[in-house]
């Protein structure tokens, strides 16, 4: 008993001392570095500001918050912001939403993309790699605003080509811009155009940096080029699948506000199938102005988000360890 | 052999008609803005104008003076704020990988939390009302755009790839730290720092979230947002006036529309070349780490 403590003792001596020391070090460290601390300050200050200082704000989800008080002399109201949204019908909506399109975009995309660079893996006519290449890439680029106006285009009630069609061949015209049953698919066919090409090129490169020499010992064992595929290619490029979809699964509770907001704008008639949390967080925010109610529930999505996104890491780490983010 | 050759050509053709699904639509909204306008009123959009005129184009930058406007403020904003973020990152980056700096792990760390774990979009609005990026152009141009993590870390392996024996002996013959940064680190990293500049340009040029939450001045908005607001404003009027039969206000240019959409394009087309350059072998390096 006696020897433990004397143990504990000693040990306590040089790391507290050690820990004395290391302030010391650390402002020898500066001014050895000068320079380098210097110019790192504009990142860490601007970190400092926008992400450090703003996580205090977070606990105005349980206070009465307005833009006139600040949050040392808000009304603390405890819970009530959230009952009030799980308790209203959105609460359900915009969470299966936002997991919903997000679970058909990983899906469908990943599926889209890996055939694409399997494709693209026999093809052997360079220019031809070349331009098909370019030309999915493009749609990447732009912004979801510029996808919204070329959707136009397409589905226009009264000039949209595909109504035109529709009319053509004996039908009537739908008004997709009133049909909430149909917008889940076109966003997810949205989705694969604007982002299948690149991470078609992404898987593209894991393919390539597959030993050839694999493929050559196949050959000889007469393989042919579809076997090769299936059991060389797919199983060699499954890790970097599958490293993405499960990062991208962690993050199934963010919606894509960019890319929900430019689409679909304030057309209600639309939220029951497209509404999502980051829209509607937006929603109460900037066009009820209620910060408090708005922040319940980006704190109910930061929360779980970052369960998602630990646990999916712990998983891609136990069977991926150099795939996992931290 | 010939049903090899068979499977070669299913494969050809599925790519060639992905590849057209990828551009046509780009095309139509082409042509719908070269098309005439009572054309467009007659047979709706397509990709071969009955009527070809330039008329949407003149009217863009003759008498829509807020298209021009904005116009000039994404390319101010995007050309300041590329600049900007590309030497805050850099320097940051190089600090990061020096060897020399006890600490930069921790550095390292305290940049990675933020990564992780964000508090949210009301949090990040409030501070940007406390700090005054606000309803100015410095709203455009400061948050969420001027510093991304992502591409300090990007810049950081980079430099951290460049060997410890050139510092050394540069030290040897009597260069300090800004010395080596500027006249080693930086001249060597150029490949990164194209990159990142890309990732920052194209991210300043594409976005419209900062407008939508931060700025109520119309003259400061910059054109995808203005290009948000065209349509929201017009959809919605001309999907009700169709269905209740009405029409007979002034009807909205479609093909102004449609050319304001295609300006909005016109930087990255110019600079195609470049993102295909290095774009991608960023993207790549930063997604396929192992």
């Amino acid at each position: 008993m006696q020897k433990s403590s004397s143990y504990l003792q000693f040990q306590n001596g040089p790391v507290s001392k050690k820990k004395k020391k290391r302030g010391n070090t650390f402002l020898r460290d500066v001014r050895k570095n000068i320079f380098s601390y210097l110019i790192a300050l504009p990142a860490l200050i601007y970190v400092f500001i926008y992400s450090y200082c703003s996580y205090p704000y977070m606990i105005i989800a349980f206070q009465e918050y307005s833009f006139r008080t600040n949050i040392f002399n808000s009304k603390w109201i405890g819970f009530k912001n959230f009952e009030f949204f799980f308790k209203s019908k959105y609460a359900y909506t915009v969470t299966f939403n936002t997991i919903y399109l997000n679970l058909l975009f990983i899906i469908t995309g990943t599926l889209v993309s890996v055939l694409l660079a399997l494709m693209l893996n026999e093809l052997r006519c360079r220019w031809f790699i070349k331009f098909a290449q370019s030309s999915m890439l493009f749609p990447n680029y732009i912004s979801w605003v510029v996808v919204s106006y070329i959707l136009f285009s397409f589905l226009s009630t009264e000039y949209g080509l595909i109504n035109k069609i529709l009319i053509a061949l004996g039908y009537e015209r739908i008004n997709w811009y009133l049909r909430a049953d149909l917008w889940r698919g076109i966003l997810v066919f949205a989705r694969i155009w604007k982002s299948s090409g690149i991470n078609a090129v992404i898987f593209l490169a894991a393919i390539a940096g597959i030993d050839d020499s694999q493929y050559e010992a196949a050959a000889i064992d007469g393989a042919t080029r579809l076997q090769q595929t299936m059991h060389i290619t797919i199983p060699l490029i499954m890790p970097t699948v599958l490293i993405m979809t499960l990062l991208a699964v962690g993050k199934v509770m963010y919606g894509d506000f960019g890319m929900i907001y430019a689409m679909i704008g304030d057309n209600g008639v639309l939220y029951r199938t497209t509404d999502i949390i980051d829209t509607y967080v937006f929603r109460a925010l900037r066009q009820i102005g209620d910060p408090s109610q708005a922040m319940a529930i980006g704190l109910f999505q930061s929360v779980v988000g970052f369960i998602m996104v630990y646990g999916s890491n712990k998983i891609t780490k136990r069977f991926f360890p150099e795939g996992a983010l931290f | 052999m010939k049903k090899f050759s068979f499977s070669k050509f299913l494969i050809y053709a599925f790519i060639s008609i992905y590849t057209i699904l990828c551009l046509a639509p780009m095309v139509l909204t082409l042509m719908v803005s070269f098309t005439d306008e009572s054309t467009i009123m007659k047979n709706g959009y397509s990709f071969i104008p009955e009527k070809f005129s330039l008329y949407a184009y003149k009217l863009m930058f003759q008498d829509g003076s807020s298209v021009v406007n904005g116009y000039i403020i994404s390319v101010g904003v995007t050309i300041v704020g590329t600049f900007l973020a590309l030497i805050i990152t850099g320097l940051a980056a190089y600090t990061l990988s020096n060897k020399n700096v006890k600490y930069r792990n921790a550095l390292s760390l305290y940049f990675f939390i933020t990564m992780i774990f964000s508090s949210g979009v009301v949090p990040w609005y409030l501070i940007c009302r406390a700090v005054g990026t606000r309803d100015n152009i410095l709203a455009l141009l400061v948050p969420n755009l001027l510093f991304n993590p992502f591409n300090l870390f990007l810049v950081r392996n980079f430099m951290d790839g460049i060997p410890d024996s050139l510092r050394e002996s540069a030290t040897i013959d009597g260069a300090n730290d800004m010395f080596i940064a500027f006249k080693i680190y930086f001249p060597l990293s150029v490949p990164v720092l194209a990159t990142v500049g890309l990732f920052y340009g194209l991210a300043y040029w594409n976005d419209w979230w900062n407008a939508i939450m931060l700025v109520d001045n119309e003259k400061l908005f910059p054109i995808q947002y203005l290009l948000l607001q065209l349509r929201s404003q017009i959809q919605m009027l001309r999907e009700l006036q169709f269905l209740s039969r009405t029409g007979t206000a002034t009807p909205p240019a479609e093909s102004l529309k449609m050319a304001t959409a295609i300006i909005t394009i016109g930087p990255i087309v110019i600079l195609y070349p470049y993102l295909q350059k290095y774009f991608v072998k960023g993207l790549i390096v930063g997604s396929v780490k192992g």
